[in-house]
């Protein structure tokens, strides 16, 4: 498949600052479709990445809502409407009663938010990444740091690529293939 | 990663300077406090009970932010927190103000017949059954008990982190760090009891095993809200501008924040378990309370100790700008007064049988006596030692603490 479009261009690095000082140049060059890849979190590589901040917060929001409001709606239902039973001599709706349930749907469907909210902004699962046509990309498990720019960004120019990594210190550059 | 941030405070920039306008702070609240204090005297002459009902609502108020300072400390001490040592001298001393609080205890001692229906047993075999417990010579054990428990412990405590400003000795923060558990354990057993016999024994044929942790949850909240607006107030006036920051209040908030929620759940469950059982016995202290006016300050609890500040203080951006942190904060303890003033008054009211929640000009007067001179004497305190524990070996780490 030689013929194809490449993947992107993948540099590695032999240091944290290595990796960090070249994810500022990329973020200040204005590149948009690009990642880094570490054995380990690095502190503050999101903002040398210039990543903004996650949406996850208002997924969990607007997830735990629903799922609180939802349980709230659903114990209503079946005790006013579908099944009504007096226990202990309280009201049919017995608002008091339904608020453990309604918390904990809250908190469920929050976690659900938070979690496959994580999956679908991370992009998981992922089954094919066209990094791991790289040999030398085994070792971002280990001792090496990484970083890939797609051909898909609007700046994607591959020779001039190679240099820039060349230039920021990169022990090693390679085309990707897709 | 604390780029180009400072590691070190000098004892000089920790201080406040003698001729700066807070030195003046003492004074001026002392001599409100004494105002206050005439005032409440002059009002107790017309109307004795609303004095003590009205005297002991301040002084919960107050004394939940003395012993919130001194939970705060323990629990920084225990938990070996490094982000914290910026404000720890802060909370120190609101827990310097706990042996005072003692004294200002002692009105309240005169007005026991009007406060506690217990001081009166006879003919009632509920509280005839309870006299073991709740009789006058134990009760002023108990008070003398937990004083002094928690004076030793703010001494204790307060003394040895004065000392590491001089003597950086890590030894200080390992020997602390030794007593803290002993500590918290005496401070959760004694501030559970006084809760008990200042609030919960006003309607003695009631109980509920929780609410002492009630009172605690609003203590905590309490300490949050002081330690965010004693900072602020503090870089208004020039002081430790670049040393606390807004990773600090973002931390603060957060615990703000969580320790509402904490309240509310503590809260909900005490209703909640009584609302179900329905034991006469039990329901009786909120059927005084779902009466009249009591029903929308019940309902006003809910919603501004909760609903509001759960959805105000929720986004990371209002705990990390000053303005509107500190609004939160300020809300905050006018709720705790709220909530202090629901669960002592309707007492009160009940006693006069009525059924409206009513507010006093004692309120007021009681509020700022106490007031007054509690904060007269952690101002002397707050102006003559440095405002940072400056020998502390974690402060680096405090000073250079962000969030991730």
């Amino acid at each position: 498949m030689a013929d194809s479009k490449p993947y992107g261009v993948l540099a590695e690095f032999d240091t944290t600052s290595g990796l960090y000082h070249a994810c500022e140049a990329i973020r200040d060059r204005g590149f948009k479709r690009w990642d880094s890849y570490t054995p380990f979190p690095v502190h503050g590589l999101d903002g040398a990445m210039g990543l903004k901040r996650s949406k996850l917060p208002f997924i969990v929001l607007v997830m735990g809502l629903l799922g609180a409001a939802g349980g709230f709606l659903m114990q209503t239902w079946i005790s006013v409407e579908a099944y009504p039973i007096v226990y202990s001599g309280k009201p049919m709706f017995a608002w008091q009663a339904f608020v453990p349930v309604t918390f904990e749907c809250g908190v469920l469907f929050a976690s659900f938010g938070a979690v496959f909210g994580m999956f679908g902004l991370n992009e998981l699962p992922t089954f094919y990444h066209p990094c791991f046509n790289s040999e030398r990309f085994l070792a971002v498990t280990d001792d090496k740091f990484f970083i890939a720019i797609e051909a898909a960004d609007p700046q994607y120019d591959e020779a001039t690529l190679k240099e820039l990594f060349s230039e920021l210190g990169a022990t090693h550059v390679e085309t990707l293939e897709a | 990663m604390g780029h180009g941030k400072r590691t070190t405070i000098t004892l000089e920039e920790a201080t406040i300077p003698s001729d700066h306008p807070l030195q003046g702070l003492s004074k001026k609240a002392a001599i409100v406090g004494a105002i206050g204090l005439i005032a409440s005297g002059g009002l107790a002459a017309v109307s004795s009970e609303r004095f003590f009902f009205s005297y002991l609502t301040s002084f919960m108020w107050w004394l939940s932010i003395a012993l919130g300072g001194l939970w705060f400390v323990l629990i920084h001490h225990a938990t070996r927190a490094g982000w914290s040592v910026v404000v720890r001298r802060f909370a120190e001393t609101f827990m310097a103000g706990l042996p005072v609080m003692a004294i200002l205890f002692l009105p309240l001692l005169a007005g026991m017949n009007d406060l506690f229906h217990w001081m009166h047993p006879e003919g009632d075999k509920v509280l005839e059954g309870k006299v073991g417990y709740l009789n006058p010579t134990f009760f002023v054990i108990r008070m003398v008990f937990f004083f002094a428990c928690w004076a030793l412990l703010a001494r204790f405590f307060y003394n040895n982190s004065a000392a590491q400003d001089t003597d950086p000795s890590p030894s200080i923060t390992h020997r602390l760090r030794w007593w803290a558990p002993m500590g918290i354990a005496l401070y959760a057993l004694s501030s559970t009891f006084a809760a008990f016999d200042w609030m919960m024994s006003l309607d003695p044929h009631w109980f509920s095993t929780i609410f002492g942790v009630y009172y605690f949850a609003g203590s905590a909240v309490s300490i949050f809200s002081c330690l965010v607006i004693l900072s602020m107030v503090l870089q208004k006036r020039g002081l430790l501008k670049d040393v606390i920051t807004e990773e600090h209040f973002h931390d603060l908030g957060k615990l703000m924040f969580g320790f509402t929620v904490f309240w509310t759940y503590i809260a909900f469950s005490q209703y909640f378990l009584i609302w179900y059982a329905n034991l006469p016995e039990e329901t009786m202290w909120y059927d005084h309370r779902s009466h009249g006016t009591w029903l929308y300050v019940g309902a006003f609890l809910c919603v501004g100790h909760f609903v509001l500040p759960f959805f105000f203080l929720m986004p990371r951006t209002i705990k990390r700008i000053r303005k509107t942190l500190f609004l939160g904060a300020c809300w905050l303890l006018f709720m705790h007064w709220v909530d202090m003033f629901y669960v002592i008054q309707p007492v009160l009211t009940h006693n006069e049988g009525g059924v409206d929640a009513s507010f006093h000009l004692l309120d007021v007067t009681t509020f700022l006596g106490i007031g007054g001179v509690f904060l007269a004497v952690i101002a002397k305190k707050l102006c003559s030692n440095p405002l940072i524990p400056t020998g502390d070996p974690r402060l680096a780490e405090s000073l250079t603490f962000e969030n991730l």
